[in-house]
């Protein structure tokens, strides 16, 4: 593989190019970015990007001339079109073609548009990328009451941060708790009362039915209910949509992202891809998903990269995530997915307690409130470096390290 | 801009600047540092972006948080009394001339 063309300037896109070049990669790399902006880190962009004063280099993963030195051509504010796969071309908006011996598919996600009358007001912002957040911080600065649609962890972050800062928060959420779809009710409970402390509004179970202008510019939010709540701003936080279309289009495999193996192969030799925008396998699970995780991003580019330098070697690392909300840390290891039971360790307060799923007697997944150290120790529970029991997990004068240094 | 040392765990030192108000790690990583991992961007969270800072440096470095002092025992090479996390540390004029020690895994 002589030229390897990486199309997605992410968190994966670069790990491909640098774990290409660490594996001995001597060929030409074309990294292509659609945004304007060098590969940069996300997870700030919900939090301390928002939140202050934080120049925009922060969040670059590396400084410019990173990419000369490791010789890479990174092509910023370029848009591929189309991939011919029997020529090995990837067409760019400007006209130009890119020829690939290799070819990288890296391209994330995008949010999911709000399906109502009224979602064009120009009160409404999103996060995805780094102009988002820019539009959402200046919108921000002005707005005295805001409005957050979706009560996942993009908007109870932006609805956090919106809230210390002083703004009058309402949280709309259309499933009968906060994060349904990856927590328990009792952390969703938890998290339910740390945004009533603060003084967020919460409304779950019931939809947003349609946006209007209240004549002064700002929004009006009618929910099913017949409830109106006017904002300066409203933030709609309901999800991502994998970008496979350019993938779909050259007829490669797709469902809910673009379809690859444990070793980030597509259906195409010739082609792999990795990160939010592939619907993968991982060697500890036996079903497929979806992720949209740093961690995803990083240890499926790794296999990616390990694939094109004909060093093949299977995906099986374990998936953690994290949110901040408040002073409240959340980190997530493993997937409790199946979880037939859970045993808590502490109470749950802001002080710091973790949440361990088992299935049967083996241990799935940990969630941690505050609790970082849990957090880091139960990654190598899971992976499977020592058995854990319910009593141990559950012991807070238990010192779970003991069972790591045992023998 | 103050001026930091890294010294890598062979020896081999580089300078490089970062500007106040930025972590220590978050220089570290811009500047190629390799040897800090920072798994979570910076959120004291992962315990891969582990340093050693000894001397009267330590005395001007904020004192440690309960969950950096928690974290410290999840690095990957065994904390010493001279162990930080370099997302935890401030730059500032102050740290001028600071010297770091970098160990020889984070992961």
């Amino acid at each position: 593989m002589r030229r390897i063309v990486i199309v997605g300037a992410g968190q994966a896109g670069l790990q491909v190019a640098e774990s290409l070049r660490k594996g001995g990669h001597d060929g030409a790399i074309t990294l292509v970015g659609e945004e304007r902006w060098p590969p940069y880190q996300r997870p700030p962009l919900s939090k301390k990007y928002l939140a202050g004063d934080f120049a925009d280099e922060r969040l670059w993963f590396r400084p410019y001339e990173h990419y000369a030195k490791l010789d890479v051509d990174l092509r910023t504010a370029t848009r591929a079109t189309a991939i011919d796969r029997a020529a090995r071309r990837v067409g760019l908006a400007s006209g130009e073609s890119l020829e690939y011996d290799g070819l990288v598919l890296t391209t994330g996600t995008r949010v999911r548009p709000l399906p109502v009358p009224g979602a064009d007001h120009p009160a409404v912002c999103y996060l995805r990328g780094l102009d988002d957040a820019q539009r959402l911080k200046a919108r921000l600065a002005s707005a005295r009451r805001v409005v957050v649609i979706g009560g996942g962890f993009i908007g109870l972050e932006v609805a956090a941060t919106a809230r210390a800062d002083g703004r009058e928060v309402h949280v709309v959420e259309a499933l009968d708790r906060l994060m349904a779809r990856v927590m328990p009710p009792l952390l969703s409970d938890f998290f339910a009362a740390l945004h009533h402390e603060r003084g967020v509004a919460l409304h779950c179970g019931v939809q947003v039915s349609g946006l209007a202008d209240d004549g002064a510019g700002a929004a009006l939010v009618t929910l099913a209910d017949g409830r109106q709540l006017a904002a300066d701003l409203v933030v709609a936080g309901i999800g991502v949509l994998p970008n496979q279309e350019l993938a779909a289009a050259a007829g490669l495999a797709c469902g809910n992202g673009i379809e690859v193996d444990e070793f980030a192969r597509t259906s195409d030799p010739h082609i792999v891809a990795a990160g939010d925008c592939t619907w993968h396998r991982n060697r500890l699970f036996d079903v497929p998903h979806r992720l949209e995780s740093v961690q995803n991003a990083v240890d499926q580019a790794k296999v990616a990269a390990a694939t094109l330098l004909g060093q093949p070697q299977a995906y099986a690392d374990l998936p953690w995530f994290w949110s901040d909300q408040f002073d409240v840390k959340l980190q997530i290891a493993g997937l409790s997915t199946g979880f037939d039971d859970y045993v808590l360790r502490g109470t749950p307060s802001s002080a710091g307690f973790s949440v361990f799923y088992f299935q049967g007697t083996r241990l799935l997944a940990v969630d941690s409130i505050n609790r970082p150290a849990d957090h880091m120790l139960a990654r190598r529970l899971i992976a499977g470096a020592a058995p854990i029991s319910r009593a141990q997990a559950g012991d807070p004068a238990f010192d779970l390290k003991t069972l790591l240094t045992a023998g | 801009m103050p001026k930091v040392t890294f010294v890598d765990a062979s020896g081999a030192s580089r300078v490089v600047n970062i500007p106040a108000g930025w972590s220590l790690m978050e220089g570290a990583v811009q500047n190629d540092i390799s040897g800090i991992a920072a798994e979570c961007g910076g959120g004291c969270a992962c315990a891969t972006c582990h340093v050693f800072i000894g001397g009267e440096w330590a005395d001007r470095l904020p004192p440690k948080s309960p969950a950096e002092n928690d974290l410290l025992e999840c690095t990957a090479v065994a904390r010493t009394p001279e162990s930080r996390l370099s997302c935890q540390i401030p730059m500032s004029d102050a740290l001028d001339g600071l010297v770091v020690h970098l160990p020889e895994r984070q992961t």
